[in-house]
This record gives structure tokens, sequence and C-alpha cells, in this order.
């Protein structure tokens, strides 16, 4: 079992990048170490009257240990988050979840890394220690980007804007269309339609497709059953059809769940 | 100052008042990475059918101000599974085994309970807030004579001690937990959730892909105590309260009220550690006041 560590993290820095879109860097003790791509943390309000965690997902990490989020403002709890700066301390619980799957990439394939909206932090990470040849796919609302200088370093980006104002018109398929790009593989975090469209692009393909889901969660560590998914298989836990986002997840290969 | 935290639930004796909530601790496995269950009085576990459910749509939860709601559905792997799996990892540990039991009708029930007799399971919570298909769905805790019948029942096939978990969900508590009295049950937990809803004003939408869902959490806890009190005044069996328990403190007004022991739920999400924190914190209350034993505390206000 892989070891969850509970840590009062310290805000090195953090900025808005963004429409409403933030990137904080946190200093860990054990969780920035044990991350792999893909993976999240559980963040916790200072406020009482907030009960459960916010799952965030790990966009970066350092060998020292420091964590990079980057997470858009959807309500108060990531308000309050949002407020704070360098030298304040948050409560998180990770790395958690399963990751996106590095071992299985033979030398020499091609791989697409998709990101749709606030899916695009975890690409960063995945980026950095993926081998071989990495096509960046990035699909935003409109010209406010964001992470696209740091997915460069790592890969070719390619952008799709839904308004059009910068890149491809549309979405990431289109992009991917557009571009004449190809993969044997595919890596992709972002909204459930987006999810689905890549789902069939790979059957269609007939090739590897990786897909990291989001879902409300209450535990983060696979007790409580609220973050469900359903799977084509009977499931370890609980021998219906529904994996745990959280902890048989958030990454899944498509052939293996319904979306 | 030497203390005596123990407690006796139906003749079983559990090494501290403190125990999990069902359906907030899975049967322990996850958890067991924060807390070492053998510290706990008992462990709760998740809501155990005789076949497998496969619960709910999602989204399944929502957080509310102080709580939140579930309509987890009562996703469960089953008696086998849950007999051959999370039954001897529970008896890895020195704690106290409590099943909680769900079904849809007084046969699932009752198949559940009699599949653990021979089990090294200590007492049975008959979670009776479930619906009953075959009454056109009406929770059984919500009707005092169905909850007299089925606990009748289950007392037939229970080989354990047999704890009613009541609804909150009545105009009178004392009601129900008369007529679980009167149907032999052994003791009372509540109170369970309280049935709401919550409504996502930007999708213009239900938060609950079920639509309403169970409130927990310190938000219900005055309610909780409240039902505990009335309750404790109102039948002779011994109670385990709960809803909204995050402290020491919050654990400590349900013993007041009349609860020979707590169970934490919501607040396990918060932090995987407040059962802990709660027995630490009810050893420290009773240094402070010098009480010797925790059974001075049962029910001392009044």
């Amino acid at each position: 079992m892989a070891e969850k560590y509970r840590e009062t993290a310290r805000v090195i820095t953090q900025e808005a990048i963004g429409n409403g879109i933030y990137s904080m860097w946190l200093q860990t003790t054990d969780i920035g170490k044990a991350a792999r791509p893909g993976q999240f943390i559980s963040v916790y309000s200072k406020d009482r009257s907030r009960m459960l965690p916010r799952p965030i997902s790990i966009c970066e990490t350092e060998p020292e240990g420091a964590v990079r989020i980057v997470y858009r403002v959807a309500g108060k709890g990531t308000e309050e988050f949002s407020r704070l700066g360098s030298g304040d301390t948050l409560e998180i619980l990770g790395p958690l979840g399963n990751g996106f799957p590095l071992e299985r990439m033979a030398e020499g394939k091609k791989t697409f890394l998709i990101g749709g909206g606030i899916g695009i932090p975890p690409m960063v990470e995945l980026a950095k220690r993926l081998p071989g040849e990495k096509q960046i796919v990035v699909g935003y609302r409109d010209a406010r980007l964001f992470l696209k200088e740091d997915l460069e370093k790592n890969g070719s980006v390619y952008v799709a804007t839904e308004n059009g104002s910068y890149g491809t018109a549309g979405n990431v398929l289109d992009c991917i269309r557009e571009n004449n790009l190809e993969a044997d593989v595919i890596y992709a975090c972002g909204p459930t339609p987006m999810l689905r469209a890549l789902k069939a692009y790979a059957q269609e393909k007939g090739i590897e497709c990786w897909l990291s889901l989001e879902e409300k969660m209450a535990c983060g560590i696979g007790a409580c059953l609220a973050c469900v998914c359903q799977s084509k298989e009977v499931d370890d836990h609980s021998r219906v059809h529904n994996k745990r986002v959280c902890k048989e997840g958030p990454v899944f290969l498509s052939t293996e769940i319904e979306l | 100052m030497s203390i005596n935290m123990s407690v006796k639930i139906a003749g079983v004796e559990l090494k501290n008042p403190v125990m999990t909530a069902s359906g907030t601790f899975g049967s322990g496995m996850e958890y067991s990475e924060f807390v070492d269950l053998n510290r706990l009085g008992a462990v709760v576990t998740k809501g155990v059918a005789n076949v497998p459910w496969a619960g709910n749509p999602t989204p399944r939860i929502a957080e509310t101000c102080g709580g939140m709601m579930n309509a987890i559905g009562l996703q469960n792997p089953g008696i086998d599974t849950f007999v051959k799996r999370d039954l001897p990892f529970l008896q890895k540990y020195d704690t106290k085994v409590i099943v909680n039991v769900c079904g849809k009708s007084t046969e699932d029930y009752c198949e559940v309970v009699e599949r653990l007799a021979e089990e090294s399971v200590d007492l049975l919570e008959i979670n009776i807030s479930c619906p009953n298909v075959k009454e056109g769905g009406i929770a059984f805790g919500q009707n005092p004579r169905a909850v007299e019948a089925i606990t009748a029942e289950i007392r037939k096939h229970a080989k354990q001690p047999v704890i009613m978990k009541l609804s909150p969900n009545v105009t009178d508590i004392t009601e129900t937990a008369r007529a679980a009295e009167a149907g032999g049950a052994d003791a009372l937990s509540l109170i369970n959730t309280l049935t709401g809803m919550k409504i996502d004003v930007h999708r213009r939408t239900f938060a609950l892909a079920n639509k309403t869902g169970g409130l927990s959490g310190p938000a219900i806890r005055p309610v909780a105590v409240r039902m505990v009190y009335q309750t404790a005044q109102a039948v002779k069996l011994p109670i385990i309260g709960m809803g909204g328990i995050t402290c020491a403190e919050d654990a400590l007004e349900f013993i007041l009220a009349g609860a020979s022991a707590v169970s934490v739920g919501t607040a396990n999400f918060r932090n995987p550690e407040t059962t802990l924190e709660v027995i630490d914190g009810i050893a420290e209350y009773m240094r402070k006041y010098q009480i010797k034993d925790i059974r001075e505390l049962i029910g001392s206000v009044k």
C-alpha cells in the first residue's frame, strides 16, 4: 500500500495565473517526494464549518518535497486557499490515488498528453517524467492561457480555444485533426465530455487511452464510497460495477470504465 | 488519578465509549493507516446487506454549512465478501466489532443476521432507515409498529445483542425508541442522518443525483443531543449517541444527555484521527473534573 501523509504544509508562493486560477507552491516533508504524476492531495479548510477536504490534482513536484497545485476557485473553500500567501500553512493529505502509469511507456512510443481547462495541471509533471516524443494538446475557453510555457519545456504544445481566440477554434480533438497529429498512447484529464470523446477516438484508432476522472469526494481514501465511476468489470471492493475514483483511480484505462 | 473509561453495551464491555459511525469508516481498512484501531471502543462497519448493492448514481455527496449530505445508497459488497474479507481484517485488532446491517425487506435483514451468528462479531446494529420495498418504500424506522415488528423478527434470528439504529425523521423519537424496546432491542443508536436537500443554483439542479440525502455533521448535533436526552428518559436501554461529534466536548454532551457510548462519523472525513482525539479529550476532562468512572457522567444532566 502506497504511503499517505498528513502534513501541515507551508506556502512558498502563490499567484493568480488566469481567470480565477491560482498556482500555489507548498513545501511538504514527504508528500512531494512520494507523489507521482496524476495523483492528488486532499486540502482542508481552516473554517471548521467546511467538513470536507478539497481534492486537488498535483501539478508538479520538486525533488526536495515542494508541491505545486494549480486550481480554479470554485467555491468558498478554494476561495479561502486563494487568499493564502508565503509563510501561511495548509493542512493536506496525500499523495492520493493511483496516478498515470509511466512504467508502461515503451521507448520510441509517441504520446498525447491532453488537458482540458482545469484538467491541464497534472500534465505538467507527467510531461516532465514521461520519456519519448510528447505532443501536448490543451484546450481552454479563451485566449487566457495558463501553464503553456511550463508545458513547452517538455514537449510540443498545441492549443485549442472554445471561442477560437487562440490556436485551433474548437476542442482538443479538433486541434489534433487540424494539426494531423497521431500517437500510440493517450493520457488525458479534463471535463467528462472531453474524456468521453477521447475514449471514442481511442477506440476508433485502436490505441491505449488513460483518463483521469473527477468526482465529488468525501474521505479521499476509499472508505466512504462517494466518488465511484461505472466500471466494465466487477470491482474488487463492493463486487458491483463501481470503482472508487479516489482509490482505484483517478486514472483509468478508457476501456475499463463507462462514461 | 486512575480513571475508568470502559462502558457496557448490552453485556459487551468496551474499553472506552468511542466508536466509528457506520458508513464513514468502511470496515476500518482504509482508516487503519491513520488510526490505531486497537485504541477504539468499537469499530462499527459500513452497512452490509445479504447481496452486493450498487448504490446510487453520482454525485453522492454535497457539503453544507457545518455538515454534508450523502446519498451513497448503501453500496456494499454483500455478506459473503464481508465475512471472507472484512471480518478477518477486523479480528486482527483488539477492539469490539459492531456490524451494521441493512436490507430492503425483513427477510434480507434476517438472512444477514443469521449469517453472522457463528462469526466473531460482538454486536449487531440494524439500520432501519432503509426503504421497505414490500411496503411501498417507506423506511422501516418511520413507523413505530414496523420498528417493533422488525426488531422482534431480527431478535429471533440474531445470536448477538441487537442495537436498533433509530431514524430522526419522525415526529416523536420516543415512540420509535419504545417500539424498539418492546420488540426486544438490546440497545439503541441514534441519530441516523436527517433527510435534506441542496440545490445548486448555478447549475439549477439538485446537488445530489438522488435529489435528497442524509444530512450529517455538526449542523445536526443539537437535534441529536435532544433526541438522545428524550430517548434516555423514555427507555431503559443503553444508548449510543451520534450526530456531529468532532471533539471530546461534543461527545460529552451526548454522554451527559444519557448516551453510554458515542460514534464519530462525518468528522472522520475532516480529520481521520478524530476518534483518538475524542478518547484522549474525554480522559483529560475526567482528570480535570476528578471523575473516576465515566459511568458517573452518563445521563447525569437531567
